[in-house]
């Protein structure tokens, strides 16, 4: 069983942090005065960290924390200091804390990998389907480009996020772009879609009656609007 | 080893229980023992159509749930004597059936038979799913306007994903169109899809064109298939898609307008 009469725990709590560009206990003082003037109630015993970043040399702790007292406020510790303002700030009774932001070079090593990954999710990978799309079939490339060798029949719904290429008659419904880039665009071999659509834009047969019905085509935007051209 | 071949649609009212009928038949009188078999649990028609609904004791459903076995429920047809009947059942529903159970009854003819011929009912749900989960080949049904091409497409989706053969990774079903009640002097007018048409959109091969024909009618009212009636263009037709079902070339007939002798016009065709 265990004891929970005496427990040690680590937690996270809120703590103002003070920037100062004046360490000096006098300078501290003036400061904090005309800042709790506009709240005083909301810094009422506020637990204080002081950044210590821009400091070139040690400031006075304890005079410093002579003011906090003075002022009632409760100075916890000092963050960002260099080793050797650690050692002056424990030796005045605070804890040094260590900056959530300071960059470690662990994390420096860490960043090139991060870039690399990005580089290889922005390679589209391409599904290819080797039949027919019958009407009431629905075929989803997630993060890929489609290539259907056949036909995609009335009532049949072909979706890429990326571009969608059909060696067949396209007579259903064509979804490119699905993960909203307007750049891609349909390719088909035979134009007589129920619907295409890219990046989120939609034209239904009607708007895509005209001069490349029945015929290849290859259909884009540009500036928002519906762009057919020759597949060559 | 038997195949299995489903007679299927989509749409109602193509004509799938008037072709499972002659088709089956028409198997049947080269020699090969066949059984159609009525997958329209409710709505029982094919006994009719062969002409033997007196005879049924027994049905589908009742061999599946062990209530009678398959020599008990399988109706002998009196013309041909490797044709057999399996009837639906009229007072259940579809749901009547179960994969497992129609899997057990489907092994047990294959033992016996050359060719099972599933009347597929219409419509996407679980008695069709039944019909064409186990076949080896596919008769999609099709008449020549759109809707009814519509509906073959979906099932021509369903047959490719849907099946035994699609589940289990098998060579897939093997698709043949037959074109019923084609009139080509509708299709000159305009009024009807062509061949060409239909073949176009659903892009499998065309197994046979029956055409509209009064004989098919007369055939049903009397319990006889068409394709015993040698002397219909129906019946002829029905032949012919027999033949190519088994492997035969044999050309397309009736596909163009008849051209009227003197006499006809005069009296009348």
């Amino acid at each position: 069983m265990s004891d929970h009469s005496f427990e040690l725990k680590g937690s996270l709590f809120p703590l103002s942090v003070l920037y100062c560009q004046d360490l000096s206990a006098a300078a501290v003082k003036t400061q904090l005065q005309q800042k709790l003037a506009q709240a005083p109630a909301f810094f009422y015993r506020a637990p204080v960290v002081i950044n210590v970043e821009s400091a070139t040399q040690a400031p006075d702790f304890e005079a410093i924390a002579e003011v906090f007292k003075e002022l009632e406020l409760v100075l916890v510790g000092v963050c960002g200091a260099s080793s050797e303002l650690k050692k002056a700030a424990q030796a005045a009774g605070l804890a040094a804390l260590q900056l959530s932001k300071s960059k470690t070079p662990a994390k420096e090593v860490k960043e090139p990998e991060t870039k690399a990954e990005a580089v290889v999710a922005a390679v589209m990978e391409t599904k290819v389907v080797e039949q027919n799309i019958r009407s009431g079939q629905q075929i989803y490339a997630k993060g890929a480009d489609l290539v259907i060798r056949g036909t995609v029949g009335a009532g049949a719904e072909v979706i890429a996020d990326g571009n969608i290429h059909i060696y067949g008659t396209l007579r259903g419904k064509a979804i490119a772009g699905a993960a909203g880039d307007n750049q891609k665009r349909v390719f088909c071999h035979k134009l007589e879609a129920e619907l295409i659509s890219i990046a989120g834009s939609y034209w239904l047969s009607d708007s895509l009656q005209g001069e490349y019905w029945g015929k290849s085509a290859c259909i884009g935007l540009q500036d928002d609007k519906l762009v057919l051209a020759d597949l060559l | 080893m038997a195949k299995i071949i489903v007679v299927t649609s989509g749409k109602g009212g193509v004509g799938k229980t008037t072709s499972s009928a002659a088709i089956g038949t028409g198997i049947a009188m080269r020699g090969f023992k066949t059984v159609i078999i009525d997958f329209d649990i409710g709505l029982r028609n094919l006994d009719l159509i062969m002409g033997c609904e007196r005879r049924v004791v027994y049905d589908f459903v009742n061999v599946i749930n062990g209530e009678a076995n398959l020599k008990q429920a399988m109706i002998k047809d009196k013309r041909i004597d490797t044709l057999f009947i399996l009837p639906a059942s009229q007072t259940r529903d579809k749901d009547a059936l179960s994969k497992e159970g129609v899997e057990r009854i489907l092994n047990e003819l294959a033992q016996e038979f050359d060719y099972i011929i599933c009347d597929s009912p219409a419509g996407i749900e679980s008695g069709a799913m039944m019909a064409l989960y186990f076949a080896d080949e596919a008769v999609v049904v099709t008449n020549p306007e759109v809707s009814s091409v519509r509906d073959s497409d979906r099932i021509l989706g369903m047959l490719s994903s849907k099946s035994r053969r699609a589940e289990q990774g098998l060579p897939g079903i093997k698709e043949h169109l037959l074109l019923t009640r084609y009139n080509p002097e509708r299709v000159v007018k305009g009024e009807m899809l062509s061949v060409e048409d239909v073949g176009e959109i659903l892009a499998i091969k065309l197994l046979g064109v029956i055409p509209e024909s009064q004989a098919v009618l007369n055939a049903s009212n009397s319990g006889q298939p068409v394709i015993l009636d040698q002397d219909s263009d129906a019946g002829q037709a029905y032949l012919d898609t027999v033949a190519r079902l088994l492997g035969e070339e044999v050309p397309f007939r009736f596909l163009n307008v008849e051209k009227k002798g003197l006499l006809k016009r005069i009296f009348g065709g």
